[in-house]
């Protein structure tokens, strides 16, 4: 059973609790210029941003078929059965492409480290599988982040639209998104106001990497064919002269 | 200015170019990406992938297009040019690889997508094809070597496994060539839609194989130049014509993708990208008709302007797709450091020294057996020209 996180923004009060225990989790720092900063770095893997009176939340949406983990050339980045999109950082030689990938913008890099690893959430991966709860989850007095299974929570998500339509924005993000994310956000206005990109494509990336890439072998047998038949044909005519003796 | 003045002047230049890219290079090795580079979460790519690894893949490309032309179609009046073409090809792909090393993050792991596999990847399939390809360009260029130390058994050895050898380095420059193309497929939403086409692979590989003739085109003048050797000519002239046509087949599937996708509207858009796609475009499309012409084909400096106003055209879709056709959905602008900067510039005079170097000690231009020709035909002696332009 795939896990999911909902994160619920009508229900948020932008305390950034979510943030420090996430920060703690990681070990990393965590003060008032840190709780200001309102993007992802590698110092901060989740952050709430604020849009006037309402806020929104940023982490990794851990794809279904993430673009990240199949452009990745040393499959450094995976996505697990239980739901989590992880980070092996003894296999990553640091070439970005799963940065340039991210339709979301998510994974970050040490950029001052001398040996830099990139940076993102990975759904607390140490619990989630085990049927344990993000820490941000736990960290968040409002139930607005909640983990939980993703066709559940979907179930959830659409039974709090149908409940208080005029309070909800129809749609779940994250349902069909880049065909589907195992983060999934209600929100009161269209998302576009509250920072999600809703113009990524509804089907999964790595298909259309995929599209050209499968056609490899393929090349690489008529490719050999077709240059050997050429090579024959166009030396041919030389040996033919040779044997005769016209050469 | 005299040869000599001429002389230390590009010494001195190459000099101070090596010197600030030593500094450069310190900078980027002790204090890392950030403190050498521009880039950012928003802006992982810059210049090092755009410019030092794309484009220097791609310039490289004369080895594959005349190891085809000559060894496999048999095409024996481009023989002259092979091996310099193969030289270029050997010292690009080391020159692309010596790149990459400043840009990755941990460069001393260059070798894991050898043992860790992910064949869903682009990268990870550039990389084996890169590899691969490299050191068949090895073996290709080997025989210079060999032939310069008068290793005959072993230069023969070498002769009779060359076609398999071949073959192999077509198909996987084919491969790869292409696949610098899809690199860029997995952002459909992210690159802006006058460069983002299903087609970037085709595109990338007719491109490539334009640029290929381009180089070997622009070395020929070149070494014509710097060792006082008799241009080859009829040949130049050849592959004149072939490049034309490639561009203008590479141009006419460039505009029937914008057409078809409905991109084209995408120019009335404000922003700088309609420039650069225009920029990009003039620098392919006005040598094209250069080379069309005859009076062009007849003029070596003509040919070399317009080899290397297509050269700029070529770098500049590159980077294009990789770097300034990004930036509008990233959020940020992003300009390469000096740092950046420096160690590109090196990059090209570091290969620009290596050829010349190269050619010189080994044979290179092996002595063929064409017509002598005058350096630089008289425009007024047309019929000459044109003699030369029809004799083989």
């Amino acid at each position: 059973m795939s896990k999911a996180i909902l994160y619920d923004s009508t229900l948020c009060v932008g305390c950034r609790q979510c943030e420090e225990a996430c920060s703690t989790r990681w070990k990393l720092p965590y003060n008032e210029k840190i709780a200001a900063e309102e993007k992802i770095s590698s110092h901060k893997l989740t952050t709430i941003r604020t849009f006037g009176e309402k806020f929104s939340r940023k982490l990794c949406m851990h794809c279904q078929d993430p673009a990240c983990a199949s452009v990745c050339p040393v499959a450094a980045l995976q996505k697990t059965a239980a739901g989590p999109v992880v980070y092996d950082e003894d296999r990553c030689m640091g070439c970005r492409y799963c940065m340039v990938a991210c339709p979301f913008q998510v994974p970050t890099y040490e950029w001052e480290a001398r040996l830099p690893k990139v940076r993102k959430c990975d759904m607390c991966s140490d619990r989630v599988p085990g049927g344990g709860v993000t820490r941000c989850s736990e960290a968040c007095g409002y139930g607005a982040t909640i983990t939980g299974n993703r066709d559940e929570l979907i179930a959830e998500a659409r039974k709090r639209i149908a409940e208080k339509p005029k309070e909800y924005h129809p749609k779940i993000y994250g349902v069909e998104e880049v065909g589907g994310t195992s983060v999934l956000v209600l929100s009161s206005v269209p998302f576009e106001q509250i920072g999600y990109n809703t113009k990524v494509i509804k089907s999964a990336l790595p298909a259309l990497t995929w599209n050209a890439l499968q056609h490899v072998p393929d090349v690489v047998v008529m490719g050999s064919v077709l240059m050997g038949g050429i090579h024959w044909i166009s030396h041919r005519k030389e040996a033919v002269a040779r044997k005769e003796g016209r050469s | 200015m005299t040869n000599a003045l001429r002389s230390y002047f590009w010494r001195g230049l190459f000099a101070v170019i090596m010197v600030v890219a030593a500094y450069a290079t310190f900078v980027r090795f002790y204090y890392g990406l950030g403190a050498s580079t521009n880039l950012s979460d928003q802006f992982p790519w810059g210049i090092w992938v755009g410019f030092d690894v794309l484009c220097g893949v791609g310039l490289a490309a004369g080895g594959f297009t005349l190891a085809a032309i000559v060894h496999i179609f048999n095409l024996k009046s481009y023989h002259a040019v092979v091996r310099p073409a193969i030289l270029t090809a050997f010292l690009g792909y080391l020159l692309v690889t010596v790149a990459l090393m400043f840009d990755l993050g941990r460069p001393y792991r260059v070798w894991h997508p050898l043992i860790m596999w992910n064949p869903r990847s682009v990268m990870f399939e550039v990389g084996w094809c890169v590899t691969l390809y490299t050191s068949v360009l090895f073996l290709e260029f080997l025989p210079m070597v060999l032939e310069k130390l008068g290793l005959v058994k072993a230069h023969r050895i070498l002769k009779n496994v060359m076609l398999p050898i071949i073959i192999l380095g077509v198909i996987l420059s084919t491969l790869h060539q292409s696949s610098l193309g899809s690199v860029f497929l997995i952002l459909p939403t992210k690159l802006h839609p006058l460069w983002y086409s299903p087609l970037l692979p085709v595109l990338f590989y007719v491109s490539a194989i334009a640029t290929g003739l381009a180089m070997t085109i622009f070395e020929s003048w070149h070494s014509a130049k710097a060792f006082g050797r008799q241009l080859e000519f009829p040949l130049v002239q050849r592959m004149t014509r072939v490049l034309a046509v490639v561009i203008a087949v590479y141009l006419t599937m460039r505009f029937l993708d914008l057409y078809h996708r409905g991109a084209l509207a995408t120019l009335n858009n404000p922003g700088w990208e309609r420039w650069l796609f225009g920029l990009e475009i003039v620098l392919m499309g006005v040598p094209m008709l250069m080379f069309f012409r005859e009076r062009t084909r007849e003029n070596p400096q003509a040919i070399y302007v317009g080899t290397v106003l297509f050269l700029l055209g070529f770098v500049t879709h590159r980077l294009n797709v990789s770097v300034t056709g990004l930036e509008a959905s990233s959020g940020v602008h992003y300009v390469p450091k000096w740092t950046e900067i420096s160690v590109t510039l090196a990059m090209v005079a570091f290969g620009f020294f290596v050829f010349r170097t190269a050619a010189h000690y080994l044979p290179v231009f092996e002595a063929e057996e064409h017509e002598p020709v005058p350096e630089v035909p008289v425009l007024e002696d047309r019929a000459y020209a044109h003699s030369l332009a029809r004799g083989d």
